[in-house]
């Protein structure tokens, strides 16, 4: 019997009211954004924005609470843009979509800030709910970052990795950790940087004592629409204890991977969509767990997290919400897998 | 069927240009609206006492003006509003476009956001979308106008699509609307349209789907009309040196963000097309000086030759305060005189053409 946990990989929209109060405060250009010694009233319009966002995830019924990250201005690169050795340059395209991020340049030695833990803390006392922490993944944040300073690919991933673990030690106590890594599948890695990415994923994964997953998204450019099936196969050797999966892009290569592959003993299951508006019904979103689990042949799963396919900043908060309500209420609905 | 690039470009050359050389000088399009623009959006929306429908038309009929007037004042050889009745680039047409709804903002980068529209029906022509911006412009402007339009491929893109198999789908439909609509941009005497299609810097594989929706577009559009394509903020190396058969006359392009990191991109192959280059950077505040915008010109000159090369910012001003754009405008224009001289008088390299003239020449 696969216990069924709702959680989200993070990432949400900023709530409407704070989305001006906070342009207000920070000016809509490139130096207003957030470098980590914000004043005491964009923190205070940030405190109350988390409040609200930790107050729709528990009045939905998520089993595991995330902080929002509503201060990422930079997406996934947030926890670069606040480090020192770091300069955040021109604005440049976020994937293929139409959203932009600070260029994050290293130049010298990386070193964790705490600045996730920080916003961990926070949350942790605003909910008795358990805490999903989410972070970029190493792999994903390479692609995303430029090295002036490690010098090789290689190197640069490495400190990627370690920064990140940085990062997770300082975290106060969480259930679960969310490693994104849509680059997996956006930009598959090679011969050998497949079994480095996997390298990376298991350093950031050592320095944290809560359940770790490697959560993928998106569909592959390079690849026929799935992981790539040797990228997966070293993600398997990653010491993590689950693999998510984007079931919204992509159901069968998906299933078909872990059924020819294997699996973790957990699994994230992404199966509500967080690139559109249509809002699921519970028990459509029911189905999609049970389908998935009834299509990874071979595998009994120990926790399948149930959780939107990708992070949301980019979904209207109404529909936003709504999305919430429909997956938190997917556990009083029965899930019979 | 017609031939792009066509010969269109001198048809916007002023009277009394004083130089020789002509490096046209345009603008992206969207411009910062006047504080008391926003405060009158807010009455009408408000349904405030003494402010209906025609006090509204004023208000935008005012700020259009004022915003031509000022590209004029700063010295530009083709004009836009700075789309003062425009919300944003998708959620204006989407407005219009039968098929579409909307469900509240979303980011795009910092606090930036737009109405992201579903569309939840196949698409139809609605109202019409810029004829009477562009007739109400052309009537106040002394200089010729241009107008931007978003194109088919960015309003699928970046849409949420619930309706069409796919964006390819979606964006054909459109496509057959953009047409419809420069169809009547040209009956009403526009002569210069930039098709904007920020979406194609972002997905190399649907190169093939922007030119099919281009070819729509232009389909029956005489060639004294200048189509131009405006693509930003992306990796330029993913669709050159595919857009050269794209059927327009000139690319305009983001460059001064990333410090003409690209700009090598378009040496090789020829660049076939006019290119408008972006010499001002739209997202700081920070003035350019001319000497700088120089520069910036120059490293246009590595592409193509004077006679392909057009003048303008990255992308649209509108997130810039009013004076700053302003400053910004009024230094492309002079930097962009400036070497016009100099090129009259023999005393810049212009390596696209082969040539090394200099100064001692």
């Amino acid at each position: 019997m696969t216990q069924v946990r709702s959680t989200t990989p993070g990432l949400f929209p900023v709530p409407d009211w704070a989305k001006d109060e906070l342009a207000n405060l920070k000016g809509r250009q490139k130096g207003g954004l957030v470098s980590g010694d914000e004043s005491a009233e964009i923190s205070d319009a940030y405190d109350r924005a988390r409040e609200e966002v930790v107050g729709l995830q528990t009045d939905a019924g998520l089993d595991l609470v995330v902080e929002g990250q509503l201060r990422w201005d930079d997406m996934l690169t947030h926890p670069l843009a606040v480090a020192d050795a770091v300069e955040t340059r021109g604005i440049v395209r976020y994937f293929d979509n139409n959203n932009f991020y600070r260029e994050p340049v290293v130049t010298g030695d990386l070193a964790a800030t705490g600045d996730v833990a920080t916003d961990l803390e926070a949350t942790a006392e605003l909910t008795d709910e358990s805490l999903n922490a989410v972070l970029p993944g190493p792999y994903t944040l390479s692609q995303l970052a430029t090295d002036e300073h490690y010098g090789d690919e290689s190197a640069f991933l490495s400190a990627l990795a370690e920064f990140l673990a940085g990062e997770a030690e300082a975290f106060p106590e969480v259930e679960t950790l969310f490693l994104l890594e849509p680059s997996l599948l956006e930009s598959p890695p090679g011969d050998g940087a497949d079994e480095r990415a996997s390298e990376a994923i298991d350093t950031v994964a050592q320095a944290t004592d809560a359940d770790v997953v490697a959560h993928t998204y998106w569909e592959s450019h390079r690849g026929d629409g799935g992981i790539d099936e040797k990228v997966y196969a070293h993600l398997m050797d990653a010491d993590v204890d689950a693999v998510g999966f984007d079931f919204v892009a992509n159901h069968e290569d998906n299933a078909y991977v872990i059924s020819e592959y294997g699996a973790k003993d957990d699994i994230a299951l992404g199966i509500v969509d967080g690139q559109n508006t249509l809002v699921e019904e519970p028990s459509e979103i029911a189905e999609r767990v049970e389908w998935t689990l009834d299509n990874a042949h071979g595998v009994d799963f120990e926790t399948a997290y149930a959780t939107i396919n990708t992070p949301t900043f980019y979904l209207p908060s109404g529909r936003f919400e709504e999305k919430l309500a429909a997956l938190g209420a997917v556990e009083r609905t029965e899930v019979t897998a | 069927m017609t031939d792009r690039p066509a010969d269109n470009r001198e048809q916007f050359r002023p009277a009394d240009h004083d130089n020789d050389h002509f490096l046209l000088t345009s603008v992206v399009g969207s411009y910062k609206k006047p504080k008391w623009l926003d405060r009158a959006r807010e009455l009408y929306e408000d349904d405030a006492d003494n402010f209906g429908d025609t006090e509204w038309e004023e208000a935008k009929d005012d700020a259009a003006r004022l915003i031509t007037e000022e590209h004029e004042r700063a010295g530009l050889d083709t004009v836009v509003d700075g789309e003062m009745r425009r919300t944003e680039m998708v959620e204006y047409f989407a407005e219009r476009i039968e098929g579409y709804e909307f469900n509240g903002r979303v980011k795009v980068w910092g606090h930036n956001y737009f109405n992201k529209p579903s569309v939840a029906e196949n698409v139809e022509y609605g109202e019409q979308w810029l004829v009477d911006e562009f007739e109400f412009t052309d009537s106040v402007a002394d200089r010729p106008v241009k107008v931007p339009i978003t194109g088919p491929y960015t309003l699928a893109n970046w849409t949420f699509n619930e309706a069409y198999e796919d964006d390819e789908a979606l964006a054909y439909d459109l496509a057959e609307l953009v047409n419809e609509e420069i169809e009547q941009l040209v009956d009403a005497g526009a002569r210069y349209i930039q098709i904007d299609e920020p979406a194609l810097a972002t997905t190399p594989d649907d190169h093939a789907i922007v030119g099919e929706c281009l070819e729509r577009i232009v389909e029956d559009i005489p060639e004294e009309v200048r189509i131009g394509l405006h693509v930003c903020y992306g990796d330029y190396s993913r669709i050159y040196p595919e857009v050269l058969d794209y059927p327009i006359d000139e690319l305009d392009l983001e460059l001064t963000n990333g410090d003409y990191e690209q700009i090598d991109v378009f040496t090789e192959p020829e660049f076939t097309l006019d290119l408008a280059l972006g010499v001002v950077d739209n997202h700081t505040a920070e003035v350019e000086s001319v000497e700088e915008i120089k520069d910036n010109i120059r490293q246009g000159l590595k592409v193509v030759p004077p006679e392909q090369l057009t003048i303008s910012p990255d992308c649209g001003l509108k997130l810039l305060p009013r004076e700053k754009a302003y400053a910004k405008m009024e230094n492309m224009v002079t930097a962009a005189r400036e070497v016009e001289a100099e090129l009259d008088a023999g005393e810049i390299d212009v390596p696209a053409a082969g040539e090394t003239a200099s100064a001692d020449d």
